[in-house]
């Protein structure tokens, strides 16, 4: 589909997981798709799951509340504590699956993500730390495996709802 | 609580004596004799292992003899590839957002 970047890479001995990714876009429009709850549950969750930004402030100390809805409505919830954010370029948060209470499920990992760009294409540099194989188990279990076989067509209903409004 | 498996296979000797016993079937006094520790210790790292069943037990005679399993080695890796294929395809979601994006700017 394009030549963009996709590297995906797994350190096990120090449970680190690194992915890279460039995007055809400008840094702004990249860094509001990763900050803003409106334009991230549009994305973050793979179909046919979808993403429910319940409580959302982005700022240091602040925090993003949400679920992952599967199609029959279930719902698993995770917490993401921002630990520090430095505008257009980098944000970490801590990550944990949580009740629907917001009690978190701790350990969880430490997300560091960096943007940069060069000439119109956006990349994104996420390394995860402390990820746990059960953890990935989970997030497999949570049914995304029925997913990975449809082919993805978001963008025409992404056009359609959005020229509605 | 199950052992992690990134815990089992983060520590240096265990995961020597993975790549030790990949290559074929050995017993414990075997498998110290490979490192500058003591039985107690391999023991123990043989028991981790054991019990996040990346290597089984066989009883050979009055041996006892540690090999890896395989198949387990491979479920590691086969998760890694599906945690991998959501990243690809949330991100290809994001392409599509990003497109609309740029289109409404415009």
């Amino acid at each position: 589909m394009n030549d963009l970047l996709f590297d995906f890479t797994v350190d096990k001995p120090s449970k680190t997981v690194y992915i890279t990714r460039e995007f055809d876009a400008e840094l702004p429009l990249v860094w509001d798709a990763f900050t803003k709850q409106e334009l991230l549950d549009q994305w973050w969750a793979p179909k046919p799951w979808s993403s429910k930004t319940k409580v959302m402030n982005f700022e240091p100390g602040g925090r993003r509340f949400y679920a992952m809805v599967s199609p029959e409505g279930l719902e698993r919830w995770s917490v993401q504590k921002y630990t520090s954010i430095s505008p257009k370029t980098n944000f970490k948060f801590l990550n944990a699956f949580a009740d629907e209470n917001e009690n978190p499920e701790l350990p969880g990992s430490n997300w560091d993500l960096n943007f940069s760009e060069e000439s119109g294409t956006t990349k994104v540099i996420v390394t995860i730390y402390n990820e746990s194989l059960e953890r990935m188990e989970k997030m497999i279990e949570m049914g995304f495996k029925e997913g990975f076989s449809m082919t993805l067509n978001s963008l025409e209903e992404l056009l359609a709802s959005l020229s509605r409004k | 609580m199950r052992r992690d498996i990134f815990q089992a296979i983060a520590d240096p000797t265990r995961r020597a004596i993975i790549a030790l016993i990949a290559m074929q079937a050995m017993t414990p006094n075997a498998i110290a004799d490979n490192f500058n520790t003591t039985r107690q210790s391999v023991s123990k790292h043989l028991r981790i292992l054991t019990e996040c069943e990346l290597v089984k037990q066989e009883q050979q005679g009055r041996e006892i003899y540690y090999s890896l399993q395989i198949e387990k080695m491979k479920e590691v890796d086969e998760w890694l590839n599906q945690f991998r294929k959501i990243w690809e395809t949330r991100y290809n979601q994001l392409d599509d957002l990003l497109l609309t994006m740029k289109k409404q700017k415009k």
